[in-house]
C-alpha cells in the first residue's frame, strides 16, 4: 500500500510545517552507564555483559562519572543550564531487550535544559531551541531468526544480544521548530549535521551513524498557513543518516498534506523510515500509549554537579564548530560558498587538521574534496573512514610542493597509503615513485622520443609549437610517469626548437 | 551423630570450642545433624548446602592445621535468608518464579562472610520476595515457631529466626524492609538489628523495595549480632546508596552497654507506638513487658521521657504505597526471558502471553496484590495522590525523628504490637497482617537503625523491645540492647533462649 503524496512545492502554498527532533547519541565511554562492561562495537553477542546489565536479581547500578561529565559538556556546548541536583528515573515497560523491565533514564529532572543551536541553510540562520539534554541507558538488540527479512514477522525465533544494553545514551530534545517553511527538511538535516560536528569536537562520541551511534526521531506536523494551532505530529523513529533525516521530513510533509487535503486527520503515531523507498510506515500508535509509570530511581543517588566543576568544564570546552568556521574562513581566505561545501561534506575537521599538519588550505581543500572524496564515494564510505590521516595528506602535498612527486605520482603514492603500505614518503621510496631528475635515463628517453617521431619534430620546427605535447607524452609514457613534465618539456625545447 | 553439641551455644562459646580443638567440620556436622533431625517439622531452610558446607569447613580446618591466615569468623556456620544471591547455590527469594535458579555471583554480604571464614549452612525460608510478616507467603512451605509449632515465626525473615532460635544455625542474616528482621526476631526471642539505610551493602540482595531494604544480623545475643553486623557492614562501591563512612564500633558499644554504662542516656518512649491513646491492637502483655523494660533502663540511670511523633500514625499507609510501588518495578525483570521460570513457550503463545503466563504462575497472591497496588499508585493521574503523598509523609516522619532526637538519644517502643499469632490466623486478612509492622515501619521509612531485643514473655511467648537511633548511630541501639539483655539475664539467672527447652518446634 503506497501513500498518496502531494508535490512538495504545491503543499507549501497551503501548509506550513513544524518539526522537532529527539536525537540519541551513544557516548564513547570505555565502560557502560551503570556497570564496568566494555562498550566496544562488534563483539560476539552477549560477551560484554555482567549481572548488572543483564538485570539479574540482586544487581545494582552505579552511575558512570565519565558519562555524566560528557553529558554536562554537551549541555554546555549547547548553551544549556546545568541542573545543580537531579535524579535518574525508571521508565517502566516490558520488552525482552530491556533486561530490568525498566529503562533507567531521566524524566522531569534532566541534567541540562534550555539551550539552543543556530544552524545555517542557504545563508539564512535558524535558531533551534534545545528543550533538554538527558542521560539514559541503551537497550539490548533483538535478532529475529528464521524469516527472510530479519524482522519479527515470519521469524521462527528471536535472540537478544545484551552487549548494547546499558551503553550510555544521551538524548537531546529540541523544542518545536516552526517557521522553516520550505527549508524544514534542510533545517532538520543541518541541525543533525551541526550537532554531530559539536559531538565530534567535544570528543564524546564517535558519532558513527551507520553503527547507530547517533539516531534521530523526527517529529513533523503540518498546519494550514496562518493557523495558530499546530497540526498533529508524527514521530519517525531511529532515522540514522543525515540524508534520511531530510528525506523523512520531506516525505511526511507530502504524506500529511495528502491526508489533510482529503479531509482526514493525521494520527499521532510513531512511524518507521525506509531507506530504500524513502517512505515512512506506521509503527505503534501513540494514542494507545503505554503509561511508563516514571518514578525516581531509588537505587541511584542524585546527581549534584558542583558549580565550580561545571565552570571548569565550561572553561575547558574546545573551540566549537561555528566559531571554528568563522576563524578558518578568515585564516584560509576561502569563499563562503566553498566553506559551506566543506561543512556539508563533513570535511572541515579533516581539512583543518591537514592544514595544521603543514599543508596550505588550498592544497588541503583540493585533496579532500577532489581525489579523496572521489575515492570515498567509490568505496561507499565516509571521508573520515578512509585509511588515510590528515598528517599523511599533508605529507603528500609537501612531496608535491618539493617536486619529489608530481600529481600523478602522488595519486599512486596515495594508493599505497590506502593499501596500508605506510606513510607517503615510505610508499614513494618503496614503489620508486620519485620524479626523475635530468638523468642519463631521462636524456636517453628524450632523445629516443625525438628520433622516433621525425614528423612531429618537423611540425614543431615548422612553427606548430603545441605539437611538442605529443613528444612530452611519449617521454612520460616511456618513464612510466616518473618524469617531471615541465622538465621534459624544457629538455625537448632545448633540443628541438632552438636547433 | 557427633557427640559435640554446639547448637545451643552463642558464638563466643563456639569459638572457644574451636580454639580448644574442635574442628569446623565437627561444628558444621553438628548443625547439619540437627537440621536433618528437626527441620522436616520446623521448615526453617529452603536449601541446605550440606556438602558444600562440610567441604568449606574442611578447608578452614586445613588452613588452621597449616597455620595459614584465618578469617576472624573462621569455621563459624551461618544461615542466609534466601533473598541473598549466592554463587552456584539455589536462590529463590521464596518464589516459584526463581525455582532452580543458580546465580552466577555472590551478594556482597555473602562474599564478606566467606572472606571472614564462615561456613554457609544453607538458605532460609521467607515470605515470597520478603512480602509478609509471617513467612506464610513462602511459595514452598510454612515455617513453625520453635516456641510453639502452631504459631508463625514472624516474617519475612522467619526461616532465619526459626533456624537460630531452634538451634539450626548459630546466627543468620535477614533483611528488613518494614520490620522483617526485627519482628521475627521479636517473635522468636532473638536479637535482630536493621542497620542505618546504606550501612550494609544491598548488592546481591534481591530487591523488594530499594529505598527501604537493608540486610542485618539475627542472633542469640546482642554481642553475636554486633559481631555479625561488623563483618558485613561498610561501604561497597557496587551499591551507590551505601554510605562511605566507617562502620560504627558495635562490639565495643555492646560491651559498654552490658556493663550498664547508661548514665545520662536520654530515652524517649514513643507515645504513638503503644502509648496513651494508641493501645488499640496491642497485647496487654506486650505493653507490660515494654513498660517494665523502660523502668529497668530508668533504674540504670537513663533519663526517660515520653515523646510524641504524630506522623508515625501515617507510617502504615505511606509504607504500603511506597514499598509496593518500588516492588512493582523491581519485580518487572521476572518475566521468564533470561532466568527462572518460563511458562507457555510452546510455539502457540505470543511473547506478551509467555510473559503474562510466567508471572501469573510464578508469583503468589500477596506478590500480585502488591504489584497491582504499586502499579496503580505509580500510574499517570494517580502518582501525585498516592506515591507523591506517601513521599511527603515519609518526610514528615523523618522530621518527627529529627525533632525527637534533638531531645533524646534513643527512642523505644514494642517491636511488634503482639506476640506470635497462630498459623493461618491472619492469612485471609491482609490488613491485619500489615498491622504487625506498625512499630517497625517508622524507622524503616526514615532509614534509621533499630534493634529488637527480647524483654520477656507474654502468654509464654517472646516479646521484643525496639530501640531506634539517629542515622549512623547504630552503636546506640547495641549499647541499650546490651544493657537490657544483661540486666534481664542477670535477674533471670539464664540467657533468654535457655528458657526454650524443646527447640524442635515439634507438636507437644
Amino acid at each position: 500500500m503506497s501513500d498518496t503524496l502531494v508535490e512538495f512545492d504545491e503543499l507549501l502554498t497551503r501548509y506550513e510545517p513544524v518539526i522537532g527532533l529527539e536525537t540519541h547519541v551513544e557516548l564513547g565511554t570505555a565502560s557502560k552507564m551503570f556497570c564496568g562492561c566494555s562498550t566496544t562495537f562488534g563483539a560476539e553477542p552477549n560477551t560484554q555483559t555482567c549481572p548488572v546489565c543483564l538485570g539479574l536479581p540482586g544487581s545494582l547500578p552505579v552511575a558512570n562519572a565519565a558519562a555524566i561529565e560528557a553529558t554536562i559538556r554537551i549541555g554546555l556546548a549547547l548553551g544549556c543550564r546545568i541542573a545543580s541536583w537531579c535524579r535518574f528515573a525508571r521508565k517502566n515497560y516490558f520488552y525482552p531487550d530491556i533486561p530490568k523491565g525498566f529503562q533507567t533514564s531521566q524524566y522531569d529532572e534532566p541534567l541540562c535544559t534550555a539551550g539552543h543551536l543556530d544552524v545555517e541553510v542557504d545563508g539564512e540562520t535558524y535558531r533551534v531551541e534545545i528543550e533538554r539534554v538527558h542521560l539514559e541507558e541503551d537497550t539490548g538488540k533483538n535478532l529475529h531468526v528464521g524469516g527472510s527479512t530479519g524482522r519479527i514477522h515470519g521469524a521462527s525465533h528471536s535472540l537478544v544480544d545484551f552487549n548494547r544494553a546499558g551503553i550510555p545514551l544521551v538524548e537531546i530534545v529540541t523544542r518545536p521548530i516552526p517557521g522553516a517553511g520550505a527549508k524544514a527538511p534542510e533545517v532538520a538535516r543541518a541541525y543533525v549535521t551541526e550537532l554531530r560536528e559539536i559531538l565530534l569536537a567535544l570528543g564524546v562520541s564517535e558519532v558513527r551513524m551507520e553503527q547507530g551511534n547517533l539516531r534521530s526521531d523526527v517529529n513533523t506536523s503540518l498546519n494550514p498557513i496562518g493557523d495558530l494551532e499546530w497540526g498533529t505530529r508524527t514521530e519517525t523513529k531511529n532515522v540514522n543518516s543525515l540524508r534520511s533525516v531530510e528525506r523523512a521530513v520531506r516525505y511526511e510533509m507530502r504524506r500529511q498534506a495528502a491526508v489533510l487535503d482529503a479531509g482526514s486527520r493525521v494520527f499521532q503515531e510513531t512511524r518507521h523510515f525506509h531507506e530504500d523507498t524513502g517512505s515512512t510506515s506506521p509503527g505503534r500508535s501513540k494514542e494507545e500509549a503505554t503509561d511508563y509509570r516514571y518514578f525516581p530511581e531509588p537505587d541511584l543517588v542524585p546527581v549534584a554537579p558542583d558549580a565550580a566543576w561545571v565552570a571548569e568544564l565550561a572553561a575547558g570546552l574546545p573551540e566549537l564548530p561555528a566559531a571554528r568556521r568563522v576563524r578558518l574562513l578568515e585564516e584560509w581566505g576561502l569563499p563562503a560558498t566553498e566553506m559551506a561545501w566543506l561543512v556539508n561534506a563533513g570535511a572541515l575537521g579533516l581539512v583543518s587538521d591537514t592544514v595544521a599538519a603543514g599543508a596550505t588550505p588550498a592544497d588541503a581543500r583540493k585533496w579532500w574534496l577532489g581525489e579523496l572524496a572521489r575515492r570515498a564515494n567509490d568505496a561507499g564510505v565516509e571521508l573520515t573512514e578512509l585509511a588515510v590521516t590528515p598528517q599523511q595528506v599533508a605529507e603528500l602535498t609537501r612531496l608535491v610542493a618539493e617536486g619529489t612527486v608530481n600529481d600523478q605520482l602522488a595519486r599512486q603514492a596515495l594508493d599505497g597509503v590506502l593499501a596500508g603500505e605506510g606513510d607517503p614518503k615510505q610508499v614513494v621510496e618503496a614503489r620508486g615513485l620519485a620524479v626523475m631528475g635530468e638523468s642519463d635515463e631521462l636524456v636517453a628517453a628524450v632523445e629516443a622520443a625525438i628520433a622516433g617521431a621525425p614528423d612531429v619534430v618537423a611540425k614543431v620546427q615548422g612553427g606548430k609549437v603545441q605539437a611538442l605535447g605529443a613528444l612530452v607524452g611519449a617521454v612520460m609514457k616511456a618513464t612510466r610517469g616518473k618524469a617531471d613534465a615541465a622538465t621534459v618539456k624544457r629538455m625537448l625545447e632545448e633540443r628541438v626548437v632552438s636547433s | 551423630m557427633s557427640t559435640l553439641d554446639p547448637t545451643s551455644l552463642d558464638v563466643p562459646a563456639i569459638q572457644a570450642l574451636l580454639a580448644a580443638g574442635a574442628t569446623a567440620v565437627d561444628v558444621t556436622q553438628a548443625y547439619l545433624d540437627r537440621i536433618d533431625a528437626v527441620d522436616g517439622g520446623l521448615g526453617a531452610y529452603l536449601h541446605v548446602a550440606g556438602e558444600a558446607a562440610l567441604a568449606r569447613a574442611a578447608e578452614v580446618d586445613a588452613a588452621r592445621a597449616a597455620g595459614g591466615e584465618l578469617g576472624p569468623l573462621a569455621g563459624l556456620p551461618v544461615a542466609l535468608k534466601d533473598v541473598f544471591v549466592t554463587e552456584g547455590v539455589p536462590t529463590t527469594s521464596g518464589s516459584r518464579i526463581l525455582e532452580g535458579w543458580r546465580p552466577p555471583y555472590d551478594a556482597t554480604v555473602a562474599a564478606r562472610l566467606k572472606a571472614a571464614g564462615t561456613v554457609v549452612l544453607g538458605k532460609t525460608n521467607m515470605d515470597e520476595f520478603a512480602m509478609g510478616s509471617s513467612t506464610e507467603n513462602s511459595a514452598y512451605r510454612p515455617t513453625r515457631n520453635p516456641w510453639d509449632p502452631d504459631r508463625i515465626p514472624g516474617g519475612s525473615s522467619g526461616g532465619s529466626s526459626a533456624a537460630v532460635a531452634g538451634g539450626l544455625a548459630p546466627w543468620a542474616l535477614g533483611t528488613d524492609t518494614g520490620g522483617s528482621i526485627r519482628q521475627p526476631a521479636a517473635m522468636t526471642g532473638l536479637v535482630g538489628h536493621k542497620p542505618t539505610y546504606g550501612g550494609v551493602s544491598r548488592y546481591g540482595l534481591i530487591a523488594f523495595s530499594s529505598s527501604l531494604d537493608q540486610a542485618g544480623p539475627m542472633a542469640r545475643t546482642v554481642l553475636d549480632a554486633a559481631v555479625l553486623h561488623e563483618a558485613i557492614g561498610g561501604y561497597d562501591p557496587r551499591d551507590s546508596t551505601s554510605i562511605d563512612a566507617p562502620v560504627p564500633v558495635l562490639v565495643k558499644a555492646t560491651g559498654e552497654g552490658a556493663r550498664g554504662e547508661l548514665a545520662g542516656l536520654r530515652v524517649g518512649v514513643v507515645r504513638e507506638l503503644g502509648g496513651d491513646g494508641h493501645t488499640d491492637g496491642y497485647d496487654a502483655g506486650v505493653l507490660d513487658r515494654v513498660r517494665e523494660t523502660v523502668e529497668l533502663l530508668a533504674g540504670m540511670g537513663a533519663e526517660v521521657r515520653e515523646v510524641s511523633c504524630p506522623a508515625f500514625d501515617l507510617a502504615l499507609p505511606a509504607y504500603y504505597l511506597i514499598a509496593p510501588s518500588e516492588a512493582s518495578s523491581n519485580l518487572a525483570r521476572f518475566e521468564g526471558m533470561r532466568f527462572g521460570l518460563r511458562v507457555g513457550d510452546d510455539g502457540s503463545h505470543s511473547l506478551e502471553e509467555v510473559m503474562s503466563l510466567t508471572r501469573e504462575q510464578g508469583f503468589g497472591p500477596e506478590v500480585k496484590r502488591r504489584i497491582v497496588l504499586g502499579t496503580y499508585a505509580l500510574s499517570a493521574g494517580y502518582y501525585d495522590a498516592y506515591y507523591g503523598q506517601a513521599q511527603k509523609v515519609r518526610s514528615l516522619i523523618t522530621r518527627d525523628f529529627t525533632a525527637a532526637f534533638d531531645d533524646v538519644d534513643v527512642l523505644v517502643s514494642p517491636t511488634s504490637p503482639t506476640v506470635a499469632w497462630p498459623i493461618g490466623a491472619r492469612v485471609d486478612d491482609p490488613l491485619a497482617m500489615y498491622a504487625a509492622d506498625l512499630c517497625t515501619l517508622p524507622a524503616s521509612l526514615a532509614g534509621l537503625p533499630a534493634i529488637s531485643v527480647p524483654c520477656g514473655l507474654s502468654e509464654g511467648l517472646p516479646v521484643g523491645f525496639q530501640v531506634m537511633a539517629p542515622a549512623l548511630a547504630d552503636d546506640r541501639c547495641y549499647r541499650v540492647a546490651a544493657a537490657v539483655e544483661a540486666a534481664l539475664d542477670a535477674a533471670r539467672g539464664a540467657r533468654f533462649l535457655d528458657q526454650l527447652t524443646d527447640r524442635t518446634g515439634a507438636p507437644a
